[in-house]
């Protein structure tokens, strides 16, 4: 048997056939479930008289449509009734096929991909799945864990299975040490600037090296979190001490002899061959990344914040200088301009990037004894679920926040996506820690500069892009 | 699923790299509970003037004249010329749900997004994959002629535009699944017993995934 990565590895270990189609049938161990890409694949399920095929693997909480106002009164305190409804069908479809649920009154409610981690939901070596394409995230564990559609959330209820086509192997190394203040969401924003937001397409990414090595399981799960937007559906870390002592101990994760046998099969098998081939590889020096800030509307315009707006003749091609004109207009940015000094219009702390304990931290690191900037409408924070809220309310981090000036609200995907009334309205500018810049995302018309929470907090006292070690 | 056989339609050309599926149906329209109706609302930020709700009646909304799928001939089109990367970002199928109730069921691009991908596979729509140099060439003759109309003739393999053909490849269990428009859930079900065996096999060697 030859070397093997470990996305081979879990491949090999979760295939169940070989189809006539050309595809794998892969077996699911976890799928997670909420509000907006799944009431059709339930309302199938139903019409075709179909029962999920296991039970026990699936756990659904409401995160993409909820409020972070007026959360007291569970459901009944969503204003928005066509919210209300989708919320309220969630509950029902997992109350009528038996699914676990964590209801908008629970303290475990969060993100899908902040609470699968936080409860031990999500474990190393599984194969993990949601209609959600930051699935990447629980990679940071190991685990074969990507995005999928209503459709395919709907044969993964069926039949715990998937027909999937293998993808091919791109390491991505990266060597040395990131500098102090220096976050996973900066190294993400990093190799997206330079692989771009395609460069990912087709491959499972594997992030090693020992800059990856020395990141905290929460910088990790950024860093995954951002494969999508390197076109990757897949990213990886292996196992080691640092994932170990992270599931340890989590409400669902084995515990007794199971962990003992748990833990020696991680040890022995979830890392890539030493061998193993990769179809790409590509290395960085932790070192050359400076805090970054996107200035266009996709991932991979990006640059140091010390940096400026790209002119088209550092273009690749007639296409992207078409795509980069077209961006600058929309974020009213010229070529040749300075990040830094960017007036904002509002901040927005959360999404299931950064807004995790440590994210939380980093920002009031920045915000402590100091104001959000007069000219800031609006700088919000949204932790990423219920649990993350207690835990930085244990140690005083709303309290800050709110000296500062910033709304501490409920858990939720929020302003990244702009479901729910936190939007961005047209022509705003806003200093996001979220993962999409892409037109429109955050509100139509809404320009977003995604950033680690440390510049975000940053921009929120100095009312205007700026590097956060500067303050 | 409607089967994908041939299909004749006007070229809707969008002369643009990383279309990203918010694009293609903003937040919005996801709080439907429905797989049908996105039609209207296909690009919306661009389409109309005034932004739209999932409630607002169409009749209330100004479209945007300046926007190509406000435009004759392309109003009717149903195939989607794009640079790389189309479909990136989000995984909502409701992206390939607004191009299909538009009456959309090929997209030609030089690589399209993963999950955006499977996703078009699994509402009969093509998403087909040709070299940038056809692409460029493609992108000529609609520039050339406005209303230029693609046949795809999928049991062949091939388009034609005006009196340009192209053959291309596709991998044959999609290409299968396409033609005949079936249940994939129900065919799956058929390795109901293999699916078993598999549990039980990995329950012995790994209890402590199964919590139950």
């Amino acid at each position: 048997m030859g070397a093997k990565t470990l996305y081979d590895k879990l491949w090999d270990r979760h295939r169940v056939a070989e189809m006539p189609d050309g595809s794998t049938l892969l077996y699911i161990d976890r799928h997670l479930l909420h509000e907006v890409t799944s009431p059709q694949a339930f309302s199938n399920l139903r019409q075709a008289a179909r029962q999920p095929w296991r039970r026990d693997t699936s756990l659904a909480t409401p995160d993409h449509n909820v409020p972070t106002l007026s959360r007291e009164q569970g459901i009944g305190g969503v204003a928005d009734p066509i919210a209300r409804q989708q919320i309220a069908t969630l509950e029902d479809n997992s109350r009528d096929f038996e699914i676990p649920l964590f209801s908008l009154d629970d303290a475990r409610q969060g993100i899908v991909h902040i609470v699968g981690p936080e409860q031990g939901f999500t474990l190393p070596g599984l194969t993990l799945v949601c209609g959600d394409s930051h699935t990447a995230t629980h990679g940071a564990f190991a685990a074969l864990a990507h995005g999928i559609g209503s459709s395919e959330v709907e044969h993964v209820l069926a039949t715990q299975t998937l027909r999937s086509r293998k993808l091919k192997n791109f390491r991505i190394q990266v060597n040395g040490r990131l500098a102090p203040g220096i976050t996973a969401k900066d190294l993400a924003l990093y190799i997206i600037g330079h692989i771009g937001t395609a460069g990912g397409s087709g491959h499972a990414l594997e992030f090693t090296g020992t800059a990856i090595t020395a990141l905290s399981m929460e910088g990790r799960m950024t860093l995954c979190n951002m494969s999508i937007e390197a076109g990757a559906r897949v990213g990886l870390i292996a196992y080691d001490e640092v994932t170990e002592r992270y599931v340890r101990g989590r409400p669902m994760a084995p515990v007794g002899e199971a962990w003992e046998q748990a833990v020696a099969y991680w040890r022995n098998t979830l890392h890539s061959d030493a061998d193993a081939d990769f179809d790409k590889h590509i290395e960085f020096d932790a070192r050359d990344v400076q805090p970054q800030v996107t200035w266009g509307t996709s991932p991979e315009m990006v640059v140091a914040i010390d940096s400026r707006v790209p002119d088209d003749g550092q273009a690749r091609d007639a296409i992207q200088r078409m795509d980069w004109q077209r961006a600058r207009s929309y974020m009213g940015v010229e070529p040749g301009q300075p990040l830094a000094g960017l007036p904002v219009d509002r901040v927005f702390i959360g999404s299931c990037t950064n807004a995790r304990i440590e994210d939380l931290r980093a920002a009031v690191a920045i915000l402590r004894d100091r104001r959000v900037h007069s000219r800031v409408r609006q700088a919000l924070v949204v932790p990423g679920s219920g649990l993350v809220r207690l835990q930085a309310e244990r140690e005083g981090l709303d309290r800050i926040f709110k000296a500062a000036g910033f709304e501490w609200r409920a858990p939720g995907c929020s302003m990244c996506l702009g479901m729910n009334a936190d939007r961005l309205n047209p022509g705003e500018r806003c200093a996001a820690t979220s993962n999409r810049n892409f037109e429109g995302r955050q509100g139509k018309g809404g320009r977003t500069h995604l950033m680690s929470p440390a510049m975000a907090a940053a921009a929120a006292v100095a009312g205007e892009l700026v590097d956060f070690r500067s303050l | 699923m409607q089967p994908l056989i041939t299909h004749s339609g006007t070229i809707i050309p969008l002369n643009r790299a990383n279309i990203d599926t918010d694009m293609l149906l903003p937040k919005q329209y996801l709080k439907s509970l429905e797989s049908h109706g996105f039609g209207a609302f296909l690009f919306d930020d661009e389409r109309y003037l005034d932004p739209g709700e999932i409630d607002t009646p169409l009749a209330s909304r100004r479209e945007n004249p300046d926007f190509i799928l406000n435009q004759e001939p392309y109003r009717h089109g149903s195939v989607v010329l794009a640079q790389a990367n189309f479909g990136c970002g989000s995984s909502r199928e409701h992206a390939v749900w607004a191009l299909r109730d538009f009456g959309v069921r090929v997209i030609i691009a030089p690589s399209f997004g993963d999950i955006f991908s499977n996703n078009c596979f699994n509402n009969g729509l093509l998403p087909l994959t040709l070299p940038q140099a056809d692409i460029d060439q493609l992108f000529a003759l609609t520039q050339a002629d406005t209303g230029l109309q693609a046949q795809l003739d999928l049991v062949e393999k091939t388009l034609r535009v005006g009196s340009h053909d192209w053959a291309f490849e596709l991998d044959e269990g999609r290409r299968q699944r396409l033609l005949s428009g079936l249940d994939e859930i129900g065919e799956t079900l058929q390795y109901a017993g293999r699916i078993k065996d598999y549990e039980a096999g990995r329950r012995r060697e790994e209890p402590w995934v199964f919590r139950a």
